[in-house]
């Protein structure tokens, strides 16, 4: 049975009450307790950096040859504080209530709580460390408002927010590097987890430039991994992002929790072809300034220019008018499928569709033109002063759009389609980022915990910071209190031996496979699969076919992939192998998940439970719980459930009418 | 846009190690999408190479955005290839015709060894970070955010700098290889926020002496970084470093 160990008290006070009684371990202790990190991006790095700063001894691990590659750089629109700095009503509950809200139902209340109860903190750290926030003339710090919500709390630097606070968190990592207190291994790759008296003290991970296989101990093992999204193969994850080390943990005992909530992110640059290798997210920011639109007749071929404004159908402000644009990510995404699954989608696929700056640019010229006091200005002079201001707030992505796609989007619309981008499933983990595999820890994207069934705007950069920051910090020393006693354990250990031999075999074993597809190949495959039946819109018929297609192509891949090279040498093709295998088998429990939640809700939508006008239908009498996944071994999985308890918000239909 | 199809001759440099000899080897790709990006031309013709026993070409790439600074190629002499402000990810295959050769090698530089093919170790720019290229706050210990205002113009100026994406195409650029485009970037990101004023001094002392230390060549103003910069960092800022360093050097107690 799984124990989420949350704190006993009102929601306020749990977070407080927890860090005024944890334990503690002194300072002279900490020197003696060796920490294993894998994983640099947000959630790994700040969590490398303080724990660091206050006296462990980590390791850090990540695939890329540097730490300040990580995936969570790319993110783009903000990251979300309840600082309410702009005095429109913000709040520590209202963060809460809305990351509850937006996640429809299905996280943990105490842990979204205290996610909002750190978020301020932060923004405070990030400027400190000079994350160059953007600022009002005056000096302030500036916010903008972002989707599922009706405040404006989101910090934001231009359409590179993800970049900096990643900056900002590895040059606090760097600094604990040169000051001894992390070694940092970067192009490693973790394969195993160690396991030792049930506890996890170890990692064996490869050196990807020479493939040797590397031992390393540790008190305690944080899994920083960030999400599964390339399971679909085209995402707008980086090529390299992986569920490998999840995975791993998985199947050494650690429950894999809500697999099926994955998020389809409405504003991606449509596919152009097979040629494909990933997406390209146009940050929901746009949707700030953007109008998204179809045309009101089916298969319209005329360009946008020629369609008139009274036959365009702004679908989202017409079925949403309370938040218009602004609805949430897995609203907006499933409304734009169904316009181009009815035949109103535009460009060449007819996947796609407008979102249109136009109006914006009128009426920020118009704005700039009030300024100056000149009411008489032509039209194509307002038309450039507005082009001037949506350049300052959306310039960089603007820029990417036309380098992508060859089109100016100050011109004609953006053309703009929903493609995977998050994932809310991970490692289960209980209010202290616990696994259920003791001494084994999971933080930001790669655990389950905080944003339910879909996650909003800006909430990815606050719970990785949040997690690595403020909340591990804490949560570690309350087991590592119990450890001073404990040696540190020789990597000559059975333990070790056995799980090096393990990793060894399996990567003797793809390589002597020697068969005539490549992984490339196993990998698109795949996405296929899970995007067409396990994506958007589900239904109980195409996940039954999805479950035994993917057993299928598991067997086909261990009988006949191709890897060229040798095992000791720079590799990458056997690093994708590891990886796509491990996306396989996640791939079937994501449809048996996926399956057994006869609801639908957030990012997974049901075709079976929906109401009358299309949007999801929950069903909180059976489903209202995490279904934590516990590995039994080869395509056998046994539910564990985790109910959740809703003391203080009361579950209601999600409206954003 | 018109879209179109071409067939292209690789010049493309193979190096099995940083022990051995590379050289340039000819490849072949046919019936490329002008909508490719440049990378997934290479992934066409990887696949080609897998299928017929070859070994595929090792490069570095990730976020395959623009971003994240992985992707590293030397493309027709220009570090990530002929367009302005640009990755390599981000090169589309519109900006080349049919029947062209292209010619792709690695970042040249002592300071980034070749790991393999066209992929480079650029640790030398962590340890340049690693040298001073922070300030030292340790988390718990900021003041509000909103406690000091900083002027939007610095604000912005600072943003600018700290755009770098350490992808090093400024050092691939530069005929001494030198990294200052890189550092006076984190330079100036740093000096330029009031937060950063403690450290000023000795970060920008310790961060020139590790760059001397690591290889890197001197910088003799040509502007081939800035030129080559695909996040367009300004060469104002080496005058900034250089600014700093005299400063910190006079001042030195």
């Amino acid at each position: 049975m799984l124990d989420a160990k949350i704190p006993a008290g009102p929601l306020d006070d749990k977070w407080v009450d927890y860090k005024g009684h944890c334990k503690l371990v002194n300072p002279a202790n900490k020197r003696k307790l060796e920490v294993i990190i894998v994983g640099t991006g947000l959630a790994g790095a700040s969590a490398a950096a303080s724990l660091g700063e206050l006296g462990y001894k980590v390791k850090a691990f990540c695939f890329q040859d540097s730490p300040r590659r990580a995936h969570s750089i790319a993110a783009q629109g903000g990251i979300n504080a309840a600082k309410n700095y702009q005095n429109d009503g913000d709040s520590v509950f209202r963060l809460f209530y809305d990351t509850i809200k937006g996640g429809d139902y299905r996280a943990r209340e105490s842990n979204v709580h205290r996610l909002a109860e750190v978020s301020a903190n932060i923004i405070d750290q990030c400027v400190a460390q000079g994350v160059p926030f953007a600022r009002e003339y005056g000096g302030l710090l500036s916010n903008r408002s972002f989707g599922g919500t009706q405040v404006q709390r989101t910090f934001y630097a231009a359409g590179q927010t993800g970049q900096q606070l990643l900056i900002g968190a590895y040059q606090a990592l760097e600094r604990q590097v040169a000051l001894g207190n992390v070694k940092m291994y970067s192009r490693h790759e973790m394969l195993e987890v160690v396991k030792i008296d049930g506890k996890a003290r170890g990692i064996i991970a490869r050196d990807l430039v020479n493939g040797t296989l590397e031992r390393h101990f540790g008190h305690a093992v944080l899994l920083c991994t960030g999400g599964y999204g390339n399971v679909f193969y085209l995402s707008t994850n980086a090529m390299g992002s992986n569920v490998t080390a999840a995975w791993k943990a998985h199947k050494k005992g650690a429950a894999f929790a809500n697999p099926c909530f994955t998020q389809i992110h409405p504003t991606c640059i449509p596919v152009s072809g097979d040629h494909q290798s990933k997406l390209t997210l146009m940050s929901e920011s746009l949707r700030n300034d953007g109008r998204i639109w179809v045309p009101k007749a089916q298969g319209d071929n005329r360009k946008a220019s020629e369609i008139p404004e009274e036959e365009r159908d702004y679908y989202l402000e017409r079925r949403y008018p309370a938040f218009g644009n602004l609805v949430p990510r897995d609203v907006a995404s499933r409304a734009a499928k169904e316009r181009c699954d009815e035949g109103y989608g535009v460009g060449t696929s007819k996947q796609a569709v407008y979102l249109d700056f136009s109006a914006a640019i009128i009426r920020y010229g118009k704005i700039e033109a009030g300024k100056e006091g000149r009411d008489d200005v032509a039209e194509a002079e307002i038309i450039t002063m507005g082009k001037e201001v949506v350049k300052e707030k959306y310039g960089n992505l603007f820029d990417m759009y036309e380098k992508i796609t060859g089109e100016n989007p100050y011109e004609v619309p953006m053309r703009i389609y929903p493609a995977v981008h998050y994932t809310m499933g991970g490692l289960w983990v209980d209010y202290e980022l616990q696994t259920n595999v003791p001494g084994l820890y999971c933080l930001g994207e790669a655990n389950v915990s905080d944003h339910g069934a879909n996650r909003l705007g800006a909430s990815a950069l606050m719970q990785g910071l949040a997690d690595g920051y403020f909340v591990i910090p804490y949560t570690l020393g309350n087991s590592l209190a119990d450890e001073i006693y404990a040696k540190a354990i020789e990597t000559t250990h059975p333990a070790f031996e056995a799980a090096e031999k393990e990793v060894s075999d399996r990567i003797n074993k793809l390589m002597s496979i020697k068969g005539n597809q490549t992984v490339e190949s196993f990998h698109k495959r795949l996405g296929k699969i899970i995007w067409e039946k396990c994506g958007m819109a589900r239904n109980e018929k195409g996940l039954k076919e999805a479950i035994a297609e993917v057993q299928a192509l598991k067997k086909e891949f261990w009988s006949d992939v191709k890897i060229p090279g040798e095992i000791n040498e720079m590799n990458p093709e056997l690093d994708k192998a590891n990886r796509v295998a491990d996306f396989i088998e996640l791939g079937e429990l994501m449809c048996i998940d996926a399956l057994n939640r006869n609801e639908s809700c957030g990012g997974h939508f049901r075709e079976e439970y929906q109401t009358p006008d299309g949007e999801a239908l929950r069903d909180d009498a059976n489903y209202m719980y995490v279904a934590a996944w516990e590995y039994k071994g080869e395509s056998n999985w046994e539910l564990n459930k985790e109910p959740l308890v809703y003391d203080v918000i009361k579950p209601t239909q999600r409206n954003y009418k | 846009m018109e879209h179109y199809h071409m067939n292209l001759n690789l010049k493309v440099w193979r190096q099995k190690n940083c022990k051995t000899k590379g050289e340039f080897k000819l490849y072949r790709v046919e019936n490329i999408s002008s909508e490719m990006s440049f990378l997934e031309m290479f992934d066409v013709l990887n696949e080609q190479l897998i299928r017929d026993g070859d070994d595929p070409i090792t490069f570095d790439h990730d976020c395959r955005e623009g971003i994240c600074g992985a992707c590293s190629m030397y493309i027709n002499g220009k570090p990530h290839g002929p367009w302005q402000a640009n990755t390599t990810c981000q090169l589309h295959m519109r900006a080349f015709k049919d029947g062209d050769t292209v010619v792709v090698e690695p970042w040249r530089a002592d300071a980034f060894p070749v790991i393999k093919d066209l992929m480079v170790d650029r640790s030398a720019f962590d340890r340049i970070i690693q040298a001073g290229g922070y300030i030292s706050v340790n988390t718990g210990n900021a003041v509000d955010g909103n406690s000091l205002p900083i002027p939007k113009d610095d604000a912005d100026a600072s943003f600018a700098a700290a755009m770098c994406i350490g992808c090093g195409a400024c050092v691939a650029a530069c005929k001494n290889s030198s990294a200052m485009l890189f550092l006076s970037a984190k330079v100036s990101h740093l000096a330029l926020l009031p937060q950063g004023n403690p450290e000023r001094k000795s970060r920008v002392m310790n961060m020139v002496a590790q760059m001397d230390k690591e290889g890197f060549g001197a910088c003799t103003n040509t502007g081939a970084c800035e030129a080559t910069c695909p996040k367009e960092i300004s060469l104002s800022n080496i005058a900034r470093l250089n600014q700093e360093y005299l400063m910190a050097g006079l001042t030195e107690k």
